[in-house]
């Protein structure tokens, strides 16, 4: 079995404790307090922490030495049996991504591109943007990164399931995957490295692809001129290092993301999953902090990012007054392939 | 020509009858896995005085009778036993009359479920009617004979308990109004404060008479619905979250529902709460209410509210369609249930009945309970899927559904929409003054013995 990549002496001598001391769901007094619980979790004793841990992920890039907090936590809370969800939930979860043989394989060569398990990814890789890989989609469970389960604190799942899903790919004999996804990157980036996965091919994230491709295209786009709210999911906080890539897709485009409160490091996520783990009034809170934050920036879109935190929240920020977006939707609205207002 | 057929085409019309072999083949049987059994003919009256006609010549001549809706029940309660005369009333089709202010409709004895839902819609967008999870070409008639249930069962009771007035053909041909139509123009009360004659006509699948039109109460349709999904994998906690839902005073619908397949299921029970509201205020008042008298069962992380985003639309369809996806299944296209009415309390007997007999007979289940009357009682629907091409795998169904209905009377609960073999045994453990009474009541109602002969057959 893959064990955690987990440096005790680095967070034994961490003198931030950023990991908590920067969570925007759990307070601690100050760097003592934060650490001592840290310590606790470390040491396998129990900490409030496993029990009030909202799973937002963040604390993986708080954290200045790269020592995966979060997956400590979920270790710790399956180890100690402690349900970040309710039980059924957590089950519905690992019955609903078992892999059953149902997948779909498109013109797979020497690139995949990674539809995950969300079938609204299909839609979105397609077009100008991506016809040179539109053709070579995958889809299903064989193929979805199961990051997901770390929400229920069941890293067993994963440390079971991600492995099959990198062979999966590597019969496919490809030599990229182009990840729709941002957790399915994250997964098999972060998750794989922390757990010495070897991952023997090269995954790609699909915003270092956009980028790309929009540079290509750049004499087809005609600038947006909009003001838009960004929506940063909580897979991103697997892999921080891409964060900034939406700001320069945004600055191609001639997008302008106005300075708000809940954003880039104190981003709010979407809070779907805190309904099941912390309750209503901690998510309504949280969803209703979020798009009062976007409608004081006078933002037009919601940019999505995550489209399993679009289809959750969208009808939510809508309600609101704003109209919400893939990202690559508006990527496609700035080269004329998506009409303004469609959407 | 038979005279019989003659005498049909004379009150009906020639394009009203029929005794052709292929349009017998298709009236012989329903979707359920009774065997089929032929009748001598078809006819489609179109108005209450050629229904009571056919009755007339059917009474003289002590020829059967069956009144058909759509013959959806899949119990084989308009399969015609003995042969005779099936009267499919889809013809009478007619909305007659909608009292908004008295939230009522009157219509014809054929009028489907949806062609109301959709008149409503039309006309009337702010009520509505309970609409059961049958197709929408079931007709309503049909189902308040049957003491249907509906998405408003929780809140009123049995779509019969929604009656509000009756016209019936009498198996000796007169036409018979029931509650307040009797002496007035409205129609308000299928009985209260008279005698509630209706009794003698719902719940009797059609062997008391022929329902010609039914008034039917109304109620407002509000804006907004909306449907929670709570999940346990604890059966014993069902009876006790049921009774805290029923006692908030303010759901639409509740029901419980269980099935292997597709595997995000398994192992899990599932109750869909649906609600209603004017305002997106009252919603969110509502919802805060559903989920902090379930907050308990979250706390111990025996239960949880599921997001509903990718079931939405069809948790909220009405009719619900999951049931014909269900039935696909095992391919084939079938499906079955005993639906027996039940107390709550004994949720998680049954629910351990379903999977034994799933096992026992080899065959896939799928289980709905909705609840009755704010917590009353609820239907407990035990279903079993079929491929119509298997015969054996009909057979181990049929199989199962009797021993499910053998079990229901044991716990004391009472079949819903009999067929004939359930009616039996329900008049077997039934008081026998009480068998008495039905039978003083069926023979004097149809001395001859031609309404849907077969059925509720109470022998001395």
């Amino acid at each position: 079995m893959y064990q955690l990549k987990f440096d005790q002496k680095v967070c034994a001598s961490c003198r931030q404790a950023d990991c908590l001391l920067k969570c925007q769901y759990m307070t601690f007094s100050g760097h003592k307090e934060a650490h001592g619980e840290m310590m606790k979790i470390m040491k396998g004793r129990d900490s409030r922490v496993l029990h009030e841990c909202t799973t937002c992920y963040a604390c993986e890039e708080y954290c200045q030495h790269g020592n995966h907090p979060f997956y400590l936590i979920s270790e710790q809370r399956e180890e100690k049996g402690i349900f970040a969800a309710p039980r059924p939930i957590t089950n519905q979860w690992i019955n609903m991504t078992v892999m059953q043989g149902k997948y779909l394989v498109g013109d797979v060569k020497e690139k995949a591109l990674s539809c995950c398990y969300i079938p609204e990814l299909g839609p979105l890789g397609s077009g100008e943007i991506f016809k040179d890989v539109a053709e070579a989609g995958v889809f299903g469970t064989e193929f979805m990164c199961p990051a997901v389960h770390s929400h229920f604190a069941r890293m067993s799942v994963i440390k079971e399931r991600l492995p099959l899903v990198i062979e999966n790919y590597r019969k496919l004999g490809v030599k990229e995957v182009i990840c729709l996804h941002d957790e399915c990157y994250g997964t098999l980036t972060s998750i794989a490295d922390a757990y010495g996965m070897e991952v023997p091919f090269k995954p790609v994230y699909y915003m270092d692809f956009l980028l790309e491709r929009m540079k290509k295209l750049k004499d087809k786009i005609k600038p947006l001129n909009m003001t838009v709210a960004y929506q940063r999911p909580c897979s991103n906080r697997l892999i921080p290092d891409k964060h900034p890539l939406v700001k320069k897709i945004f600055r191609l485009i001639g997008v302008k993301e106005p300075k708000r409160t809940y954003q880039d490091e104190t981003a709010l996520c979407c809070a779907e999953i805190m309904y099941s783990i912390g309750g209503y009034e901690l998510a309504d809170d949280v969803q209703k902090r979020n798009i009062d934050d976007m409608l004081a920036t006078g933002a037009e879109y919601c940019v999505f990012n995550c489209p399993a935190c679009q289809t959750a929240f969208a009808q939510k920020v809508e309600k609101r007054g704003l109209k919400t977006i893939h990202i690559i939707d508006l990527c496609k609205m700035a080269i004329g392939e998506i009409e303004r207002g469609t959407i | 020509m038979s005279d019989i057929l003659k005498s049909l085409i004379d009150i009906v019309g020639e394009k009203g009858v029929s005794n052709a072999p292929e349009e017998l083949w298709f009236y012989s049987r329903d979707p359920g896995v009774l065997a089929p059994h032929r009748p001598d003919f078809v006819v489609a009256p179109k108005t209450t005085e050629q229904v009571q006609k056919i009755v007339q010549l059917a009474n003289r001549e002590k020829i059967p009778v069956v009144p058909m809706g759509s013959g959806m029940s899949l119990a084989g309660l308009v399969i015609p036993l003995k042969g005779g005369i099936v009267m499919d009333m889809k013809r009478m089709n007619k909305i007659l009359e909608v009292n908004p202010m008295a939230r009522y409709a009157v219509v014809e004895g054929g009028t489907s479920q949806g062609a109301l839902k959709a008149y409503l819609e039309e006309h009337h967008p702010r009520l509505r009617h309970s609409i059961p999870d049958s197709p929408s070409v079931t007709t309503i008639a049909a189902n308040v004979s049957l003491h249907g249930q509906g998405r408003l069962t929780n809140q009123y009771g049995f779509n019969s308990d929604m009656v509000s007035g009756l016209e019936v053909v009498l198996p000796t041909g007169e036409i018979c109004l029931i509650g307040s139509p009797s002496i007035g123009p409205y129609w308000i009360s299928k009985g209260p404060t008279m005698p509630d004659l209706s009794g003698l006509f719902l719940g009797w699948l059609g062997c008391t008479g022929v329902i010609t039109k039914v008034g039917l109460k109304l109620y407002p349709n509000k804006k907004i619905r909306e449907a929670e999904l709570f999940v346990t994998d604890r059966v014993d906690l069902i009876p006790e979250i049921l009774y805290k839902l029923t006692d908030l005073e303010l759901l639409e619908d509740i029901n419980v529902w269980f099935q292997p397949k597709p595997f995000m299921f398994l192992g899990n029970y599932q109750i869909t709460i649906f609600y209603t509201g004017s305002t997106e205020a009252e919603i969110d008042f509502k919802r805060k209410m559903i989920w902090d008298c379930l907050q308990e069962y979250m706390d111990s992380k025996d239960g949880g509210f599921m997001g509903t985003y990718y079931m939405k639309e069809a948790l909220l369809q009405m009719p619900g369609r999951n049931v014909a996806a269900f039935a696909d299944v095992p391919r084939g296209g079938g499906f079955e249930y005993s639906g027996p009415i039940a107390p709550i309390e004994h949720f998680p007997q049954y629910a351990a009945k379903v999977v034994e007999l799933a096992a026992k007979y080899d065959v896939l289940y799928a289980s709905t309970a909705r609840l009755i009357s704010g917590g009353h009682s609820m239907m407990y629907s035990i279903s079993f899927a079929f491929n119509r091409n298997d015969p054996a795998m009909m057979d181990r169904v049929e199989k199962a559904l009797d021993e499910a209905t053998v079990f229901a009377l044991e716990m004391g609960g009472i079949p819903w929409k009999p067929n004939f073999k359930e009616q039996k045994m329900l008049l077997e453990k039934m008081e026998p003054n009480t068998r008495n009474l039905l039978l003083m009541i069926k023979r004097n109602l149809d001395p001859q013995g031609i309404m849907n002969p077969g059925n509720w057959e109470v022998n001395s």
